[in-house]
């Protein structure tokens, strides 16, 4: 057998290179999101969501307010309504997040990523991370410039707010937060289905069917879903006012953390021992 | 240097490898031969660690494939030229594979030339050919200029200049000192690219051979002999055992039981001249054809038992 005396003869591959690193996973992430076109989609709807529907929704409950009841008028929250815009940007966010791992199932592209990386973890971990900071600062842009979109429109009509005053700022970088906090949880949802389909539809059902549903049930059931269903405890973070059967700001946005790791162990512990 | 020993993966109730123990050596092209649903694929998944074994182990230069540390710097793997996402750019494609095994970005456009895809780079993949893809995917492979290479049906779609290019590739890769194990069904593919073969059906291990051997061991191994004194050769050939079968024209026949050597010096004996003399090294697919019907048979008995 030759085999032996020609390989001496070839290149000495184990000297010249170093680990992988989990930055260079990190790396691949930012490159793969960078590069496809449902990534610009997505932001671009997040901000023209979060901006422009706050704004139209901040004009007409300004211009609605003075016909408002007094009990209306009582939980008026500017910060609030500005925001709104946001709750519906939510859906681009987790779309995204969803699409950035099950594309990769739909595509077939994972089996590449894992043979490139075959500690599935370091892929999860760096795909979450990257979104994380790339929605962390598109969510805190839009949050804020949405607020002050908001409170000009609302000002002249209705009390508006400042961000200085108690618990605004805290709200309006919540909302980036949130957004945050849902990515993480789009992704982790986007690896355990696998389906961009079913991802995006269980996606949809967490956050608007679910607790719509449950406005139509009685109190005794209502309240504690209004409570405690992850993504409205979370949702408390981007209030200022202080409504009945709601968790105070940071503990909801614990709930909603708590509920996006239990998912998370979930989806990595599936992805460590499934077979791709 | 690849190693599986005793190697058992299970669908549920469907065995798709079953005890399956080989080394693959450096230096030289493996052909992975074995009929649709032979276990091919789910053996070379099982040796990226996509797929978990349910018993056994495989190790690729003495470790498994997930505790190596820069993976595509010590495997390259080419399984499905379609597993990418079509909305990225190729360059972008081959760029996040390289960054995650901390691969220089020179590298990328390296590889993109040595396949030819230079011209289309910035193109997004979704519009590539079936051959592009395979170039794409063998670019892929090639980015950590690793000593252990993989590939599953790479000439899948190319057109014949294609394939000749992969089976130069091959070949330059093993004569590098390089392990390179190739997949393929199609067996006359494999006689032209590869030293060695491995032959497994239904999931078991058949044959472990040079190709030299492998064919040799085939019962059935004609030469082809054109000459335009056909039949008088064929008579003589006849004459010394061997059987003869009418070719394609007049002046051509197919003679078995002599080999090439044999045939032509019985010619030169006679003096009779030959324009054609050609060993039939196709009869790959034939050798190959019996032992996986063996191995069928042996399964079919086994399971009535």
């Amino acid at each position: 057998m030759t085999g032996a005396a020609i390989a001496l003869a070839g290149p000495d591959h184990r000297a010249a290179f170093r680990a992988s690193t989990f930055g260079d996973v990190l790396r691949s992430e930012w490159t793969k999101l960078r590069s496809v076109r449902s990534t610009f989609w997505a932001l671009t709807a997040t901000v023209v969501l979060g901006i422009a529907l706050g704004a139209v929704i901040s004009a007409a409950a300004a211009h609605g307010y003075a016909k408002s009841s007094v009990s209306g008028k009582l939980s008026w929250d500017p910060t609030a309504v500005s925001l709104d815009g946001m709750g519906i940007a939510t859906l681009a966010i987790a779309v995204l997040g969803v699409l950035c791992v099950s594309s990769e199932y739909s595509s077939g592209m994972i089996r590449t990523s894992l043979i490139a990386v075959p500690k599935r973890g370091r892929v999860l971990a760096a795909k979450s991370l990257v979104l994380a900071v790339v929605t962390f600062v598109v969510g805190e842009a839009t949050s804020f410039t949405a607020f002050f979109a908001g409170q000009a429109l609302i000002s002249g009509h209705a009390p508006h707010a400042a961000l200085g005053d108690p618990g605004v700022a805290r709200a309006v970088a919540g909302a980036g937060l949130a957004l945050t906090a849902l990515a993480v949880l789009s992704v982790a949802a986007g690896a355990l289905l696998r389906h961009p389909a079913a991802a995006i539809a269980c996606m949809i059902a967490v956050l608007f069917v679910l607790p719509g549903i449950a406005q139509a049930l009685p109190d005794s059931w209502r309240n504690p879903v209004t409570e405690f269903w992850p993504t409205q405890a979370g949702g408390q973070l981007t209030s200022v006012h202080h409504s009945a059967h709601t968790l105070l700001p940071w503990p909801g946005f614990g709930v909603m953390c708590l509920f996006v790791a239990i998912v998370y162990a979930i989806a990595w512990t599936l992805l460590d021992r499934r077979d791709a | 240097m690849i190693e599986a020993r005793n190697l058992v993966k299970r669908y549920g109730s469907t065995m798709a490898v079953s005890d399956l123990s080989f080394s693959i050596r450096p230096g030289l092209v493996t052909g992975f031969l074995g009929p649709n649903g032979a276990g091919k694929t789910t053996t070379m998944r099982m040796i990226v660690g996509l797929d978990a074994p349910t018993q056994g182990s495989v190790t690729v230069g003495g470790r498994s494939y997930r505790d190596l540390p820069a993976p595509m710097r010590e495997v390259g793997a080419l399984l499905d030229a379609k597993a990418l996402h079509g909305g990225r750019r190729a360059r972008d494609h081959l760029l996040c594979l390289a960054q995650s095994n901390g691969i220089p970005r020179s590298r990328v456009d390296e590889v993109l030339r040595t396949v030819g895809l230079e011209g289309v780079a910035r193109r997004r993949a979704k519009g590539f050919s079936l051959g592009m893809g395979q170039r794409l995917g063998i670019a892929s492979a090639l980015l950590g200029d690793p000593a252990v290479l993989i590939f599953d049906e790479p000439v899948n779609g190319l057109d014949p200049d294609g394939i000749r290019w992969v089976r130069t590739l091959m070949r330059a890769l093993a004569a590098e000192g390089r392990t390179v194990l190739v997949s393929s069904h199609l067996m006359s593919e494999m006689a032209l690219t590869a030293d060695h073969l491995l032959v497994i059906g239904k999931g078991r291990l058949i044959a472990d051979t040079s190709v030299d051997e492998f064919v040799r061991s085939s019962s059935r191994q004609p030469v082809h002999v054109r000459s335009p004194r056909a039949a008088e050769l064929a008579a003589r050939c006849r004459q010394a055992g061997a059987t003869v079968r009418a070719g394609t024209g007049p002046d051509v026949i197919e003679i078995t039981g002599m080999d090439s050597a044999e045939v032509g010096s019985l010619a030169a004996a006679h003096g009779i001249a030959l324009s054609e003399l050609i060993p039939l090294r196709a009869s790959l697919e034939e050798a190959f054809m019996e032992l996986t019907r063996d191995s069928v048979e042996y399964q079919a008995a086994g399971g009535t038992r």
